[in-house]
């Protein structure tokens, strides 16, 4: 399969009064055409950050994206111009955001939103427009789509509207969407939809997907490939089932030990990470995981770990990952 | 109801046909109620000493209302709330206050609900000026006590909210609402603002001070694999009324409800095998507005299994299980 975009070295900074913060430290990675990647991280972890950095929608300033290339369909987004990012945007490459109500405007109907892609990008006519936009609607599963095309975002509810930014996403039939936490703010039943609906029109379109979440449970049954991000740097990447079978990175097996499992009977004490993510302003030398990392040893506070291929499908940046691998051997992920 | 046999002693607080209806109002001049919104609409159970009910839901079901009305920070439209006996809902003025001392809450939102003018000394001390508990260095002592119970370095009283991460805050909040010594206290959504490697650590908390002071929770959340960790047992609710409610081992491994039966496979499970495999009950549409609920069975416009009684009659409220082993459930199907 032919990489349809492959990130290299990108890093993104935040200049403030307090210092720079160092948000996305050197990332790189590459999504096959039709390939569902997750990037899974805490807050302020840069996975929001890193992709936002890819159609260059960091606002500049505070931010700058400082180093990097990331290639697209055989061209470098970071040497386009503003105005050829912009064709990009929206057009081949989709976001849908967290939040379906701040990321809808309040002031125009369903309609006018999702008919403004298609005629800027499109070039549609209004009446083309509006029949293409009751198809998205009725494609994202909205019951009596033609007459709720001129309903304004509150009188939907918040699955709804989040159906309605998966539409405008799709719109222009994108080469890859960009999901940004999209069911966070859903509850379960919903995210349950939302999720289903995704995957369903993946099938339907063939759209390579990266999605961003910080939940571990949702990546399991969508993505085929998992990127796991801690301060600002890539810490591991495998395949979906190797990952889950045998982290490799500290981080990414304290996130499955601290989260209470349904399936599993109850347990007696949960397994925190202790400690708090590092200031980005002020990172730690060495891993920037080390002070809350149970593997730690004299390097890791000295020299931070190169991330290193493993096996031909998965990378971590771990200076005692064979550690952690016999740990898991030994003993299971669930303790 | 089989419930009132239970040993009484033992019950810390009952809740009895609550309802809290907030009306929706229309003029400028002259308001006219026009409908109300039904946000608990006659809710029942009890929470034994040390006991930590869950309470689930999903948004907009009326879980953190339930919470705050308990509480008596929402006067109940209807129902009676018996806290060792006492009827909370016909207390007022300096006698409530005084009651109040008992119960205490945890919030959810733990950058909003800190003042950000307050130290962390004067947030936590307050509840023992505001009911003359300790004064002076008294106050001082007890706090930098408190702030060590959890888990937090006593030197930080002189500091101000914005220096600490959310789980900090949220450490904050706890030793406030332990200030004042109370026998209960009602979470709600402590953990849901907080990142996945930090819930951890406050679940422990709250686990450990249960333990070491004896509390009882009412622990109110939307993620059910959490509550299942830190509850004994578990009440679902949606639109305003109870659906199911027994212990937390019956409730995963025989949900009678369809909509407990829907929630639990809409959990996600980390294990990419599992999920390839896995039936999920997806359900249909959103919940119906609370000002204008369904007929009979609120959830029927939802249910994968609703049948032509469903729409005229509400459902019972009975116990499916034994006298010792309650499993209660409002549906026809059973």
């Amino acid at each position: 399969m032919a990489a349809l975009l492959e990130v290299k070295g990108l890093k993104t900074q935040f200049f403030t009064q307090d210092g720079v913060v160092h948000a996305v430290n050197g990332i790189s990675y590459k999504l096959h055409e039709g390939e569902t990647l997750a990037i899974v991280g805490e807050s302020g972890s840069g996975k929001s950050v890193g992709v936002m950095s890819l159609i260059r929608l960091i606002p500049q300033p505070p931010g700058k994206i400082v180093a990097g290339e990331v290639w697209f369909d055989g061209r470098d987004l970071m040497a386009l111009t503003d105005d050829e990012v912009r064709q990009v945007r929206g057009n081949r490459i989709a976001m849908i955001f967290q939040d379906p109500m701040t990321s809808l405007n309040p002031v125009l109907t369903i309609g006018q939103q999702i008919m403004e892609a298609l005629q800027l990008h499109l070039g549609m006519d209004k009446s083309q427009a509006r029949q293409r936009a009751i198809e998205l609607l009725e494609m994202v599963g909205i019951p009596g789509a033609a007459s709720r095309l001129d309903s304004y975002p509150h009188q939907y509810s918040g699955g709804m509207r989040q159906r309605v930014m998966i539409a405008m996403g799709l719109s222009c039939n994108p080469q890859l969407l960009i999901a940004d936490e999209p069911t966070t703010a859903l509850d379960v039943t919903i995210q349950a939809q939302i999720v289903d609906l995704v995957q369903g029109l993946k099938e339907q379109i063939g759209m390579a997907i990266i999605w961003i979440t910080h939940d571990l449970g949702v990546v399991a049954g969508l993505a085929e490939r998992v990127i796991v991000m801690y301060a600002g740097h890539i810490v591991e990447e495998a395949e979906v089932h190797e990952l889950y079978e045998e982290p490799h990175h500290p981080y990414t097996l304290g996130l499955l030990r601290s989260v209470p499992r349904l399936d599993m009977g109850k347990s007696k004490r949960l397994i925190p990470i202790d400690g708090l993510p590092p200031d980005l302003i002020d990172l730690p030398p060495g891993c920037p995981f080390a002070p809350r990392c149970q593997y730690r040893t004299e390097k890791c506070t000295q020299e931070a770990p190169p991330i290193d291929a493993t096996s031909p499908t998965r990378r971590v940046a771990c200076w005692n990952w064979e550690n952690v691998v016999a740990d898991i051997k030994e003993g299971g992920i669930y303790v | 109801m089989s419930s009132e046999n239970g040993s009484k002693k033992d019950v810390l607080l009952e809740v009895k046909g609550l309802k809290m209806y907030f009306p929706i109002t229309k003029g400028i001049i002259i308001q006219r109620k026009i409908a109300d919104i039904k946000a608990v609409d006659g809710v029942s159970f009890s929470i034994k000493h040390g006991e930590t009910l869950g309470l689930v839901g999903e948004s907009g079901c009326g879980k953190s209302t339930t919470g705050r009305a308990i509480l008596q920070l929402y006067r109940p439209t209807a129902g009676s709330v018996l806290f060792e006996g006492v009827e909370l809902t016909e207390m007022k003025g300096e006698t409530l206050r005084r009651q109040r001392r008992e119960m205490q809450m945890i919030f959810q939102d733990p950058y909003a609900s800190l003042n950000p003018r307050l130290t962390v000394g004067n947030i936590v001390g307050e509840p023992l000026e505001v009911h003359n508990l300790a004064k002076g260095k008294e106050r001082q002592e007890r706090v930098q006590e408190l702030l060590k119970l959890v888990g937090l370095n006593p030197y930080f009283v002189n500091r101000y909210p914005h220096e600490f991460s959310g789980g900090q805050r949220q450490r904050i909040g706890i030793a406030r609402s332990l200030a004042v010594n109370p026998k209960f206290i009602v979470a709600d959504e402590p953990i849901s603002a907080l990142d996945v490697s930090i819930q951890a650590q406050i679940v422990n908390l709250l686990e450990d001070l249960q333990s070491s002071l004896g509390l009882t929770y009412l622990f109110i959340a939307h993620d059910l694999s959490m509550v299942r960790h830190i509850s004994d047992r578990i009440a679902v609710m949606y639109l305003g009324k109870l659906v199911e409610l027994t212990d937390h081992i019956a409730l995963y491994e025989e949900p009678l409800h369809p909509y407990t039966q829907a929630l639990l496979s809409a959990v996600p499970i980390p294990d990419p095998y599992i999920e390839e495999k896995r039936q999920r009950i997806v359900l249909e549409g959103d919940v119906p507005s609370p000002t204008n609920p369904p007929s009979g069975c609120n959830f029927r416009t939802r249910c994968p299994r609703a049948m032509d009684i469903c729409a005229e009659k509400d459902p019972e409220w009975k116990n499916m299980g034994t006298p010792e082993n309650e499993h209660w459930v409002a549906c026809h199907l059973y």
